[in-house]
């Protein structure tokens, strides 16, 4: 059974309407017990970091993650959800993340505004990773985006994709049985199915 | 790099779509399920759906409709039309729609686009402007209410001020040129767009894939939407695509 963790942040309707077209069973949920008990977990988000960070936290759900990262369980981060597993954020200056991963959440730099901020769209995938996630996708596929900020990760290797906005940003990473995207695989069409696939296959 | 976005826009009265789509041994395109499915298939980036119910008590159904669309469709899709309260987002987020689109509540109220990107954050705001140019004052002045009510609002100070709140994009659509075919307005479009640090999306005008191309080259647009063109066939989006392309506008183009 895959977990949705439902903490109040944005749609995650997307992502199960995603899996239940891929035939894979899933509940949305808050409930820690049966978090703990999934076979994987997927943490979607939209919306401001702070207020998601408190949000996790004030339903306990912020020690149920980390817990589960030490462990074995496979865990998809999915935008706000990708940028909560790092340490802090530029958004929230007065709330700290998760902290599975070290490193700071930054605002997209725009180019003294002669870029758009947020970033929306579909862009291009520069892989660095060829396996886990994105198996059997080709690089330079596209997929959608809609954020300001990005996470850059202490550990340059854990890095699974790039895209190109102004500068090269990182916005997929890949650790053991972690995958995090800034991207939305749930909106990405076949590209992110075939992504969210993968995740699923594990 | 970041591609434009190639955007049709779908008018729903009663939970079914008001302009048909022609096409050969082809269901009729009534459902805005099935409209939604051929448009992702014919390469659309992403969907508007404007809601024209007259009745705002027929709105479940609305509802309806985009929980049908959103268990089916996988590209970005908005909602519009009538949205006034954040208990109106709130349903339409929840039933699965990505993006709202606020017009008329928002010039009437503009706290409410302050209030729903708090709440559910600047990526799912929307915010339509319709503008149509005073020749005399020499700017573009914002109109409400299907366009009937000129505000008297500079259109620049209008986009500035929906920025500042929290708007996510806005969706320009130029009075003057909306239904001629004559292409569209590139000069308000370049104006806001250079104005604004959030993406504009262009409306209004769109008859040949040229016009695409110059609202998009010339006018800075970051999207073009457009409706009859599409519904009826007169551009296909692929091709369109192609002529993008081949005149250097980044654009995705699906098998």
């Amino acid at each position: 059974m895959i977990a949705v963790v439902d903490y109040g942040a944005g749609n995650i309707g997307s992502v199960k309407n995603a899996l239940d077209n891929l035939s894979q069973e899933s509940v949305v949920t808050s409930d820690a017990d049966i978090i703990k008990r999934a076979n994987k977990i997927i943490l979607p988000g939209v919306g401001a970091f702070g207020d998601a960070a408190r949000k996790l936290s004030a339903l306990g759900l912020d020690r149920v993650i980390v817990d589960s990262c030490r462990g074995e369980t496979p865990l998809l981060g999915i935008c706000l959800g990708l940028q909560l597993m790092f340490e802090c954020s530029e958004e929230s200056a007065d709330t700290t993340g998760l902290g599975v991963f070290k490193g700071q959440v930054k605002r997209i730099p725009d180019e003294r505004h002669s870029l758009k901020i947020p970033h929306i769209g579909w862009n291009s995938l520069s892989l660095a990773q060829y396996d886990g996630i994105f198996k059997d996708v080709n690089d330079g596929a596209y997929v959608y985006f809609v954020h300001s900020f990005y996470a850059e990760p202490e550990d340059a290797s854990i890095i699974s994709a790039y895209t190109d906005y102004g500068a090269k940003i990182p916005i997929a990473f890949s650790y053991k049985h972690i995958h995090l995207t800034q991207f939305h695989p749930e909106k990405s069409g076949e590209t992110g199915l075939r992504i969210l696939e993968n995740f699923v296959n594990i | 790099m970041l591609t434009k976005r190639i955007i049709p826009c779908l008018d729903v009265d009663n939970g079914r779509v008001v302009k048909g789509i022609n096409f050969i041994n082809l269901v009729d395109a009534g459902d805005p399920v099935e409209s939604a499915a051929q448009y992702y298939q014919l390469g659309a980036d992403e969907l508007v759906f404007l809601d024209i119910t007259a009745s705002s008590s027929n709105r479940n159904i609305t509802l309806d409709m985009v929980k049908s669309v959103a268990k089916q469709i996988f590209i970005p899709f908005t909602v519009g039309g009538g949205i006034r309260t954040l208990d109106d987002i709130y349903k339409i987020l929840d039933a699965g729609a990505d993006k709202i689109s606020l017009n008329s509540a928002a010039v009437n109220d503009p706290d409410l686009i302050y209030q729903a990107a708090n709440k559910f954050g600047s990526q799912c705001v929307v915010v339509a402007i319709d503008a149509k140019r005073n020749n005399e004052a020499d700017n573009w002045e914002v109109f409400v209410n299907g366009g009937r009510i000129n505000k008297h609002i500079d259109v620049i100070d209008w986009a500035n001020e929906v920025e500042n709140l929290g708007a996510g994009e806005i969706l320009l659509t130029s009075m003057d040129c909306d239904g001629s075919k004559n292409g569209y307005d590139i000069e308000l479009t370049k104006k806001v767009s250079e104005n604004a640090g959030i993406p504009i999306i262009a409306s209004g005008g769109a008859g040949r894939k040229n016009h695409f191309l110059d609202v998009l080259e010339r006018g800075k647009a970051d999207a073009v939407l457009a409706a009859s063109v599409f519904h009826f066939n007169e551009i296909s989006i692929q091709e369109l695509k192609k002529y993008l392309r081949e005149n250097n506008i980044p654009v995705v183009l699906r098998d």
